[in-house]
């Protein structure tokens, strides 16, 4: 009846997950006794849930984010302070097949459920509003994109209280993660929420891809476009081609595991290798997949700080089409090890040399930005400093690690832990945090505290480098990855260095939830009436904060790059004031959420080996999808007059604040 | 693709609606791209494990060439009859789009139940897709293609309910036309599957 679930299946011997699930338990029945007790369920379903509102989504995308963030971060300082714990003959206080999970949770989490929803979410926030459209080309899917990665991330956070989740380092490399090796539901929970969300992913991908190319407004052309939209465009591209081969690579894991087939089995003529060059030929794309945005983030602030026009933007914008090309030829510097022989090592090794080039550029073009630029030390100023910095740094250990006879001593090693961490902290993390400070406005409406902004990239910066400078020195001392426990005790004091290094980071992540409260409580002082709080450059900022649900009252016409900018220095006044017109607007659908759900059953139900529930699921899934297919009202226009209205509205606060 | 002949109300004007039928053909097109990244996934991860029989057997044992040719021809026919019902659409002829659609489901079940035919025959004699790698990348490359043939039948027959119900109209048309191309796709990928794992196979 419930396949291998059973009542064991929760554990309740292990104390830590079991005071963490109750945590969770008192959380989650204060947040929907919170909300009961306010009547809000009602406004949360019709406002947020059902809404197709691409900025709507953009602030949930981030909501998901910050929380994943917390589960992820314990994960990590979890796993610093059992390794500052046991050196020698101590063993710490997690058992290995926890520590497992731990790291493995850790990875899957920080990627799949923070950095990319930040960055999603980022995309989702700013690209329409850049090019001057009113949504994105296909709103209904969009929400249906977060859905699937929402319940993705339910699905995570189920495996902690009911079964297990993989043991097997964020990839599941194969054959450990085979039935032979992995028989329990850990790779099972892996899979499907991988699945689920991957596919999400590959949706808005698409969804965006079809905006840019197809939804800028009059005289947007290509190379009139912000960076911030490039860098999206690439990061779409690169999500169209590689993400449907995660898609294929986790379908063969699951059928291997499910009717024992044999595409990565040791024997029966199963090849396990063929697993990892999949996983990267993914893999790969997917660090530019998150970098790549982030990149575009640093343009945009450098570019409005320094009040100049970013340095070189064609040159920009080249480098950035260049790494979405190269990131496809590199994927095998993640395994020189395989003995693929020196002549293909040889040209990973080369290509993935050749990337650092536009990088090179990129970082050039930052830095000549700022020069002889009135550079104001804004906390996203900060964020980009530090990540220039970082990154940079982050940037010359992967040109050592892509060095196949340097990468023969060095795999495995925590130089590679020290390396990912160097450019993910310093380049995705930073650039998300820049971004969310940067356009926090314009998704509600006032500006964040600048002071808790700055003590939070204060305690990133540093901590991020207390916690993983020592991991580059006991690489040196021949310390591995994934390792639970160690016998060399003189490991330990950096050990511990690392430890006080993730207690500044958490620190930071205190200031960032101090600046949230504070900002909130003080956003009557720090409201941006005007919706452009920055004197900035680019097309978001001409309309009111947080923007209308039309994003523009009359669409914008642009002539130049930065064409808002140009417009304020000409400060011409609005010549003809063309009449407001009816506003072509989707409706909001439930079709999204109640897919979701019932994908979110199928995955359950398969992890549990519980056929007629995801049977149900199914069946649940097609009607819901078929009630929307059927359904044909599923636009409205806004009258004119409503428009007229809102606008006036927000025309008399700025007068009021002038 | 025919984006020029679509219409949609004239209530809006079209820098409005930015072409809504257009800009959905063209974001079907990028999906179909990324699906057959899918399958050059999983062409190449037949061309890997082509060679891992483990003693199980080889291509040249099992593959019944007429059967295949059979198939294939049904479903090289049904696109052509599916071009027929595209034509058919443009002249506003809606009773002729529904019988063209109908032959052409037709042609796609004889396709279907050719393939599973074969599938049965084989694991019945015992080369089922756990037998070998070989055969796990074999059923599920020439698998996958017949689950998206699948799809494309369910979505034949809600568009004949939708041709009955809504007629040809602004929703359906874009529909019908993504649907031709969804169609024409899975011809070509059968294509080199045909080439590649059969017509190679033997050889």
């Amino acid at each position: 009846m419930f396949g291998k679930l059973t009542l064991e299946s929760i554990p309740y011997h292990e104390p830590i997950i079991m005071v963490v699930a109750a945590f969770m338990a008192i959380g989650g029945i204060a947040l929907f006794g919170l909300i009961t007790y306010y009547r809000k369920w009602g406004w949360l379903w019709n406002e947020w849930f059902t809404s197709v509102d691409h900025k709507k989504l953009g602030i949930m995308y981030f909501i998901v984010a910050l929380v994943m963030l917390l589960r992820g971060f314990s994960d990590a300082i979890m796993m610093r302070t059992q390794l500052a714990m046991a050196a020698g003959d101590a063993a710490g206080y997690l058992p290995p097949e926890h520590y497992d999970q731990i790291f493995t949770a850790h990875g899957v989490i920080m990627i799949f459920f923070v950095a990319m929803p930040m960055v999603i979410g980022l995309m989702n926030l700013v690209v329409p509003l850049q090019i001057g459209a009113r949504d994105v080309a296909f709103p209904f899917l969009n929400n249906l994109s977060f859905w699937l990665f929402a319940v993705s991330a339910i699905l995570v956070n189920i495996s902690l209280v009911v079964g297990e989740f993989a043991k097997t380092g964020w990839l599941a490399y194969a054959p450990l993660s085979g039935i032979e090796f992995s028989p329990g539901v850990g790779v099972d929970y892996w899979i499907w929420a991988l699945q689920i969300s991957g596919i999400g992913t590959t949706l808005t991908g698409i969804n965006f891809f079809v905006t840019i190319i197809k939804m800028r407004t009059k005289g947007m052309t290509m190379f009139r476009m912000p960076i911030f939209t490039w860098t999206s465009l690439c990061a779409n591209v690169l999500i169209i081609a590689s993400f449907p081969i995660l898609t294929a690579t986790i379908a063969l894991l699951t059928l291997d595991r499910y009717l024992g087939m044999h595409f990565f089995t040791n024997d029966f003529g199963g090849n396990m290798m063929m697993y990892v060059n999949l996983i990267w030929a993914w893999g790969h794309p997917e660090v530019y997949i998150l970098i790549l945005p982030a990149f575009g983030v640093f343009s945009e602030v450098i570019a409005t700080f320094a009040r100049k026009r970013l340095f070189g933007y064609a040159t920009m914008v080249w480098a950035t089409i260049s790494i979405t090309l190269l990131s496809f030829v590199v994927w095998l510097h993640h395994f020189f090890t395989m003995g693929a022989g020196a002549n293909v090592n040889a040209f990973f090794g080369i290509m993935t040399m050749i990337i650092a080039i536009p990088t090179g550029v990129k970082v050039f073009n930052w830095l000549f930005t700022m020069f002889r630029g009135s550079l104001e030390l804004t906390s996203p100023v900060l964020w980009t400093l530090g990540f220039i910095i970082t990154f940079t740094l982050g940037g010359m250990t992967g040109v050592m690690l892509a060095v196949p006879a340097a990468n023969f001593v060095l795999h495995n090693s925590l130089f590679v832990i020290a390396h990912f961490h160097n450019v993910i902290i310093g380049g995705v993390v930073f650039g998300m945090m820049a971004g969310l400070t940067y356009w926090f406005p314009k998704a509600f409406g006032f500006t964040l505290s600048e002071k808790w902004g700055k003590r939070s990239f204060w305690c990133w910066f540093i901590g991020f480098y207390v916690a993983f400078m020592p991991l580059y020195v006991l690489a040196f001392f021949g310390a591995v990855r994934r390792m639970q426990s160690y016998p060399n005790t003189e490991w330990q004091p950096w050990m511990i260095l690392a430890w006080v290094g993730a207690v500044i980071i958490m620190l930071g992540i205190v200031c960032t939830i101090i600046q949230f409260w504070v900002s909130i409580r003080d956003r009557k002082q720090n409201a941006d009436v005007t919706g452009d709080p920055w004197n900035g450059r680019t097309l978001e900022w001409s309309t009111s904060s947080p923007a209308p649900f039309y994003n523009f009252a009359r669409l914008p016409e642009v002539g130049d790059i930065d064409s808002f900018w140009s417009q304020k220095q000409r400060s011409e006044e609005q010549l003809e004031e063309a009449p407001y017109t009816d506003i072509h607007m989707p409706r909001n659908t439930v079709a999204g959420p109640v897919i979701s759900f019932f994908a979110l059953v199928i995955g359950f139900a398969l992890v549990w080996h519980i056929w007629w529930l995801a049977a149900v699921g199914a069946v649940g899934v097609f009607v819901s999808f078929m009630a929307r297919v059927f359904n044909d009202d599923i636009d409205y226009y806004v009258p004119a007059a409503e428009v007229e209205r809102i606008e006036r509205e927000h025309q008399q606060r700025v007068e009021a604040q002038a | 693709m025919a984006t020029d002949t679509l219409h949609h109300g004239a209530t809006a004007e079209p820098h409005e609606h930015h072409d809504a039928s257009g800009t959905k053909l063209f974001g079907f097109w990028v999906y179909l791209m990324s699906d057959l990244v899918i399958f050059g996934s999983l062409f190449a991860t037949y061309a890997v494990l082509m060679k891992g029989t483990a003693g199980g057997p080889t291509g040249a044992d099992i593959f019944e060439l007429p059967l295949i040719l059979f198939g294939t021809f049904a479903l090289l026919i049904s696109s052509f009859t599916f071009g027929m019902g595209v034509l058919a659409m443009h002249a506003n002829r809606v009773g002729q789009v529904k019988v063209w659609l109908i032959i052409t489901f037709l042609l796609g079940l004889c396709f279907l139940g050719m393939e599973v035919y074969e599938f049965q025959h084989l694991i019945h004699e015992g080369y089922g897709p756990d037998r070998s790698g070989f055969l796990s990348a074999f059923f599920t490359l020439v698998g996958t293609h017949g689950l998206h043939v699948t799809f494309g039948m369910i979505w034949i027959l809600v568009m004949l309910v939708q041709l009955s119900t809504k007629g040809l109209n602004a929703m359906t048309r874009p529909r019908i036309l993504c649907l031709s191309l969804f169609w024409h796709f899975l011809d070509i990928v059968w294509i080199c599957v045909f080439s590649f794992v059969y017509l190679m196979g033997v050889l």
